[in-house]
């Protein structure tokens, strides 16, 4: 009875895994079909786009991105974007972060409620108000504008707060009993200890800025001031001239390129970041 | 990525902070000048881009009031009540629901159906688990773009298979019956790493020893997830689900770059709907209503969370 059941778990495990590969495989054919056009001359795919092999092969989409099109520069604004903003948000969240764990001080746990409140606040609700504020600024088509509005989320300081609230209170009295500072005991202590919750918010950070769609499709007009996210939708709305199919592919190669390899870098901080994301 | 994640309001965070143990330690004194040095410089970027804008949305929703020009009049919740008579925004409601009925269903039992069969410590089940996450790291661009030729149908992926077998190809992003299920389908698609790391994290956290008793008593695979699996999961279903609606009626780039809401609106979004009332109609006051609107919707879906969570505690 038992040989019978664990003889049919061991078929239905076959069976499951036949089944994941087959839909691993669905999921990546399509990936695979991109970067494979990318690789192809654009007359060739002219005349047809089939086939998972850049049979012939050239490089050719490649090079023009570098040397005619406004690709380098909209991969450019992304990087300073995408960078910016997580250098910006993780100095201000680890400061904020330290001092709702660890200080005293009137009024904190209202204007924690109300920094949390923040999270509740949808992109969608602000998107509107916010242009009419940045235009009232003068500041639009700036790499600080679109930076700006994604550094105010309060994700970074509630992850933060949760983090150095975890950290043993010992490590920073007998520091204290030293005559450190606040600000000494925070550089040489705390910041050493939250290194991986550093890490997880700062890849959280820049995938989300690097895949910002709504709010630079509106702060940024200035197709200078695209950036790649943008950019490559705006090459999509030229799709019906078919001559640069290969092109606009090498150019969705490039602009996933940075996140893939970060992805695949730093795996399992970011997964570790979605649960932590959600306040679980 | 389903980047516009609102995260619902951590369940216990007020809580955690009440007052610490009022401890007398070398730390305590001259707190409140460090204090406000510490939390300054995040402070700036909350009030200026974040606390500001969103009252300013307020108060320009009550007027009538033009991107460009001085047109600023004050009109109390007319823009509130004119929404609902709009046939525009009427109908982008109707579809952004019914892309969310649509979607989150399919993407709560894809991402349970992976992170269940997946949730095992050998290679074969990491290397499946970094595919099924690897798209979620697209942006939205990339992902409508793979999906627009997968889909097209005379250069398209599915177009050659259809040939292949001798089959009509379908224009699926240009039917108004095929638009809606397409636009799900390449959600899914892109999306489904996030829920299926919910899942795994929540699976994780099961205890061990219900599956060995489960065990000697030879419950067969199936009493197994019905019985313990899934019950134990609830908190986290619970969770994926609210998340899921927030985040699908939230949608507007995959129709924006795919179908341009189009067939004849079919597939037109509410925050479509904003966007173009904001930045084509340049009725700012208008368009703020709206998000105001849907932005009531959502903080419904996520008080409905703390709502269940409070229940089963």
């Amino acid at each position: 009875m038992a040989a019978k059941q664990l003889r049919s778990e061991r078929t239905a495990e076959w069976l499951t895994r036949a089944v994941l590969v087959g839909l691993a495989a669905l999921w990546m054919i399509p990936l695979v079909w991109i970067v494979t056009m990318s690789f192809k001359p654009n007359d060739v795919l002219m005349m047809s786009t089939a086939g998972l092999l850049p049979i012939p092969f050239t490089l050719k989409n490649f090079n023009d991105i570098f040397f005619v099109s406004m690709t380098p520069r909209w991969l450019f604004n992304s990087t300073v974007v995408a960078l910016g903003t997580t250098a910006l948000t993780l100095v201000v969240a680890s400061l904020a972060g330290y001092a709702f764990a660890r200080l005293d001080f009137p009024f904190k746990r209202t204007l924690f409620i109300v920094v949390l409140a923040g999270l509740m606040v949808p992109e969608q609700a602000l998107v509107i108000p916010l242009h009419s504020v940045i235009t009232s600024w003068d500041m639009h088509n700036t790499h600080f504008a679109l930076m700006a509005p994604r550094v105010a989320l309060p994700v970074g300081v509630f992850l933060m707060t949760q983090f150095f609230k975890a950290v043993p209170k010992e490590l920073e009295e007998a520091a204290a009993l030293d005559n450190a500072s606040r600000f000494t005991i925070f550089r040489r202590i705390m910041l050493p200890l939250s290194i991986p919750a550093l890490v997880t918010l700062g890849i959280y950070t820049f995938l989300h800025s690097w895949n910002d769609f709504f709010w630079p499709l509106v702060s940024a007009t200035n197709t200078n001031m695209y950036t790649i996210t943008v950019g490559l939708a705006s090459l999509q709305g030229n799709f019906a001239q078919t001559e640069g199919l290969g092109f606009i592919m090498a150019t969705a190669v490039f602009a996933s390129l940075p996140i893939v390899v970060v992805y695949l870098i730093f795996q399992k901080y970011l997964v570790r970041g979605v649960a932590l994301s959600t306040g679980k | 990525m389903t980047a516009s994640q609102t995260a619902a309001l951590p369940q216990d965070a007020g809580a955690s902070l009440r007052a610490p143990a009022k401890t007398k330690s070398p730390l305590r004194r001259r707190d409140g000048l460090a204090a406000l040095a510490f939390l300054a410089p995040y402070l700036v970027f909350f009030v200026l881009f974040l606390a500001y804008p969103f009252f300013w949305g307020i108060w320009i929703s009550l007027h009538d009031w033009e991107l460009v020009g001085t047109l600023r009049k004050f009109i109390g919740f007319a823009n509130y009540l004119d929404m609902f008579e709009d046939p525009l925004f009427l109908v982008s409601i109707r579809n952004t629901l019914l892309f969310t009925l649509m979607t989150v269903p399919a993407m709560v039992a894809v991402s349970l159906a992976l992170a269940l069969a997946l949730n095992r410590e050998t290679r074969f089940h990491a290397v499946l688990r970094v595919i099924f996450f690897t798209s979620s790291v697209f942006s939205v661009t990339v992902a409508t773009l793979i999906w627009i030729m997968v889909l097209s149908p005379d250069r398209g992926l599915i177009a050659h298979l259809f040939q292949g077998m001798g089959l009509q190809p379908i224009a699926f992003l240009g039917s108004p019956d095929w638009a809606m299920p397409a636009l799900t389908i390449t959600t899914v698609w892109w999306s489904v790493g996030f829920p299926m790391i919910l899942f795994l994290a929540g699976l994780q956290q099961i205890p061990q020893e219900l599956y060995d008793a489960a065990r000697i008593d030879n419950a067969s695979a199936w009493r197994r997830l019905t019985r313990i699996t899934l019950p134990s999961l609830k908190r986290t279903i619970v969770l994926v689900v609210v998340l899921q609606i927030i985040g699908q009626l939230q949608i507007f780039g995959q129709p924006l770059i795919m179908t341009g809401g189009g067939p004849a609106d079919r597939t037109r979004s509410m925050v479509q709907t904003i966007y173009e009332t904001g930045f084509t109609e340049w009725q700012l006051g208008y368009a703020s209503a709206m998000s105001l609107f849907l932005f009531g919707v959502m903080f419904l879906a996520s008080m409905l969370q703390l709502y269940i969570a409070r229940q089963e505690d």
